[in-house]
């Protein structure tokens, strides 16, 4: 780190770095996870980029855009959204079962 | 319209947020970072947008935040414009405030009206989720009628103000209103008002699961209820002109609109509404629409 860099986080007192999962693995908090069916999502039964409505309505941004889509569960909160939201209710909730 | 392929992919948010499961506000601001892009800087109050943020050390976006006053909001965003004309990068750069209802209607008043009177080139943001909710669900100016808080227990007296007339008497060439259910018409009025030069304001209503008492599941349904039912309509003002919103556009023949019954019974907040006051929203909702109609046609 260069000097004039150093001066300058002195005089703002806190300079916030980001960081994935901030709150810690938000995966945690969640009661049910989601769970694709391949077999019925639109985009993985066609293979073209379509739909996407889970990406789409994810508060969160741990799905991804891509062919199946894939769900980040280490930060994934459980809230269901995407289920409700599936055109073709391909995902559903699966209880989470802590030991 | 746009397609859900015309959003960009990239993130400005990371995963693992301090945000509840199912929050509206996440949703609207993950959306309004992708149709503004990285050269972004936000001012935002107290308010859940905070917590989302983070402790002091770490931060779970990528764009710069400033963390401002409650108060403060409009004029910290006249300050950021100032300093950005100075350094010249007024032409690259993009600045957003977002704010609470709280933020907005209340405390942040003031500030934002001297903002949009001064004509700062800004985005004003509000987040509408129709209470104090990070601080555990107080009623503010927001709130509409009949909605239990907790320093309302008996329900709100009156109906919710109408900060969307008050930006536009302001004179601003951009105000309109939003969803999180929406989010392919909020991303493009936020791709739209980038390129507007002026104080452009949103009022985005905010479903909130565990302040509306609803499930974190529902919040998507419940907004799309809300304009169903007709109870918020979506709209543009372009420099003086009333545009209906494609999402309300059918919503202006008072048939196709769902009962409002559905809408105020699925939240539990609406739980100690009397059949009074669910008449008194009938009217309120007729009216509002009455008076849309009444300025589309003047506008013909």
């Amino acid at each position: 780190m260069n000097e004039s860099k150093k001066d300058y986080q002195k005089i703002l007192g806190s300079v916030q770095k980001p960081v994935k999962g901030e709150a810690g693995k938000t995966g945690s908090w969640a009661k049910w996870i989601p769970v694709i069916d391949i077999s019925k999502c639109i985009p993985a039964k066609s293979g073209k980029p379509s739909c996407f409505n889970c990406w789409l309505y994810c508060p969160e941004a741990v799905i991804s855009r891509t062919i199946p889509p894939k769900i980040d569960l280490d930060y994934c909160k459980g809230c269901g959204i995407c289920m409700e939201e599936c055109p073709v209710k391909a995902i559903s909730m699966e209880e989470v079962k802590y030991e | 319209m746009v397609n859900v392929m015309d959003l960009p992919e990239e993130e400005y948010i990371y995963p693992g947020t301090r945000a509840c499961a199912g929050c509206g506000m996440a949703l609207i601001y993950r959306i309004a970072l992708k149709a503004l892009g990285s050269k972004t800087i936000v001012t935002v109050p107290a308010s859940c947008l905070t917590v989302l943020h983070g402790m002091q050390g770490f931060c779970s976006t990528k764009i710069s935040v400033y963390h401002t006053p409650f108060a403060t909001t409009g004029a910290s965003a006249s300050g950021i414009r100032a300093s950005l004309e100075d350094k010249g990068l007024d032409e690259e750069i993009c600045v957003l405030a977002f704010a609470g209802d709280g933020g907005t209607t209340d405390i942040g008043i003031q500030a934002l009206s001297g903002a949009a009177e001064r004509g700062t080139n800004f985005i004003f943001a509000c987040y509408d989720n129709e209470a104090y909710m990070n601080t555990g669900v107080q009623r503010s100016g927001s709130t509409p009628l009949g909605v239990r808080t907790t320093t309302t227990p008996e329900g709100k007296l009156g109906h919710k103000k109408n900060m969307p007339k008050i930006l536009e008497a302001h004179g601003i060439p951009y105000v309109t209103t939003g969803i999180s259910s929406y989010p392919l018409d909020l991303f493009e009025k936020f791709k739209k008002a980038r390129d507007i030069f002026g104080t452009k304001y949103f009022h985005i209503l905010s479903p909130c699961p565990p302040g509306w008492g609803y499930e974190p599941k529902d919040t998507i349904l419940i907004g799309r209820l809300a304009v169903q039912t007709g109870f918020w309509p979506l709209y543009e003002v372009i420099n003086g002109k009333f545009i209906l919103s494609k999402p309300s556009s059918k919503y202006l023949d008072p048939s196709k609109r769902k009962p409002i019954e559905e809408y105020l019974s699925v939240q539990k907040r609406f739980k100690t509404l009397s059949a009074q006051e669910i008449e008194i929203y009938k009217t309120y909702i007729n009216d509002m629409w009455q008076e849309i109609k009444k300025r589309i046609e003047s506008q013909e």
